[in-house]
């Protein structure tokens, strides 16, 4: 057989049939899946990769960043005049609202010093656009214009301006992958902003839902109950907005509640997101923590 | 040598598949999305089987794989089977009149959405049901097109006597 095809096409199986090249490529490729299913083998692997392939992903979000360029460039006086006013606008209100903000933080820092509690760490943020791709299509997941080279970490939250949007999956050099909190792999330690019912919403794959699967049929959540991140994990900031409780649906035949939430962030229309650079402990307070808060630990043994 | 440098319009094209694949696209028309890349590979392991191969199969699909991450071979995988199969039966394929033709790549469209299924089910991402046999819907009713316009670069690529290209 190998050589009646040899004599077809001398150039396509120099010495070997092309039966044995696609079993070593295929076994290659099945290993490849396999180191790489635990995200931590093949990371550098995936960057130098990624890094060849960046001109693509500029080339593609060209348009969408082109357009906005020329948006920004050709408006006209009004429009821009109109923008300005609007933005003024809304920056007195904000930063009305922080006056009343930074006295109630103070309050609550000497509430805190007086409990002896541990003060809370203020978030550091950089703020990344949404790079105009599409990703795979079976996963909810973006890319972000900032990598590796701008400190960007995997781990670290991405919210926006209504509320958390996911985290950093993989980091490349100028851009990182993020999952969104929708996809159906990744969940978000919650609580309910009413009575501090703690939780995990578990994303469902669908873009504008979240679910929570382990509630028990006695508890206290009815719809419309915002319910933000409560910071256990580790890896989302605590008190920032996830969702709204769309569904409370109580099954006789089941132990726990059929509850459905919808995103607060906009997550299918959302151009720019912050990332969240949560700071770490200090170095004493992490020794003590280390036996109480095996996730921590092991995160940071991740590292 | 002369042979080798004419695979320019293989290169481009499928670079220019790879964009496609990733390209943005409104919600409802994604899960539509045609695969673009799979169909200009079958097109070339067809027309240039001793140029393009598995190798360049394999490579396109890392750097799919690597730039819409998804896990690193899966693509690979799936492109390096269609392009193993286009090739073992390039002979049969090309002389086949449009409608046969198309019927093949429906067949190689199939198997590769298949593998990608499977190989997802392995590493845990939901079953989305019908939606993995739109993309060889789109894909089939493109080829067409696809082939047609292919056909136009190949015989520039082949008859051109500038010795630039």
């Amino acid at each position: 057989m190998a050589l009646s095809t040899a004599e077809h096409d001398p150039g396509l199986f120099r010495g070997s049939s092309a039966g044995l090249r696609f079993a070593l490529i295929a076994v290659l490729c099945v290993m490849l899946m396999v180191l790489d299913q635990e995200n931590k083998h093949l990371v550098e692997i995936r960057k130098g990769l990624s890094f060849i392939v960046q001109p693509v992903v500029y080339l593609v979000s060209a348009p969408s960043s082109i357009g906005d360029w020329l948006f920004d460039t050709l408006a006209s006086r009004e429009e821009l005049q109109e923008e300005n006013a609007r933005l003024q606008e809304q920056q007195l209100i904000m930063s009305g609202l922080l006056q009343t903000y930074s006295a109630l933080k103070t309050e609550n820092d000497r509430l805190r010093g007086l409990l002896d509690s541990t003060e809370k760490i203020s978030d550091k943020v950089l703020i990344a656009e949404i790079v105009a791709i599409d990703m795979t299509p079976f996963r909810q997941s973006v890319l972000i214009n900032k990598g590796s080279f701008d400190g960007v970490q995997v781990g670290e939250a991405l919210i926006d301006a209504e509320g958390v949007v996911g985290q950093v999956t993989r980091d490349r050099q100028v851009s990182a992958e993020a999952l969104l909190i929708t996809d159906a792999d990744h969940a978000i330690p919650i609580e309910l902003l009413r009575n501090r019912l703690r939780s995990i919403a578990v994303g469902t794959g669908e873009i504008d839902s979240l679910t929570l699967p382990f509630l028990p049929r006695n508890a206290d959540i009815i719809e419309g109950d915002v319910l933000i991140s409560s910071g256990l994990g580790g890896t989302f900031p605590a008190g920032y907005p996830v969702a709204i409780v769309s569904s409370v649906r109580s099954n006789p035949g089941q132990a726990f509640l059929e509850i459905n939430a919808k995103p607060i962030a906009l997550l299918n229309r959302i151009r720019e997101v912050l990332v969240v650079k949560t700071q770490k402990p200090l170095a004493g307070l992490a020794t003590e923590t280390t036996t109480s808060e095996p996730p921590t630990t092991a995160i940071e043994a991740d590292e | 040598m002369a042979r080798n440098v004419k695979l320019w319009p293989a290169i481009a094209s499928l670079l220019v598949a790879l964009m496609l694949e990733v390209l943005p696209l409104p919600e409802m028309l994604n899960s539509w999305r045609p695969p673009f890349l799979t169909l200009v590979l079958i097109y070339w392991c067809m027309m240039w089987p001793n140029k393009i191969g598995i190798i360049t199969a394999f490579f396109s699909g890392l750097a799919l794989d690597v730039l819409c991450g998804s896990l690193l071979g899966e693509n690979a995988l799936a492109l390096s089977l269609v392009a193993f199969l286009t090739s073992r039966f390039y002979l049969q394929i090309r002389i086949f009149p449009l409608l046969q033709l198309t019927a093949s790549v429906f067949a190689l469209l199939a198997v590769s959405s298949f593998i990608r299924f499977w190989i997802d089910g392995i590493a845990g991402l939901p079953s989305t049901g019908y939606s993995r046999a739109f993309p060889v819907i789109s894909g089939t009713l493109l080829w067409p097109f696809i082939m047609g316009l292919m056909d136009r670069l190949r015989y520039v690529a082949e008859n051109r006597k500038s010795s630039l290209f």
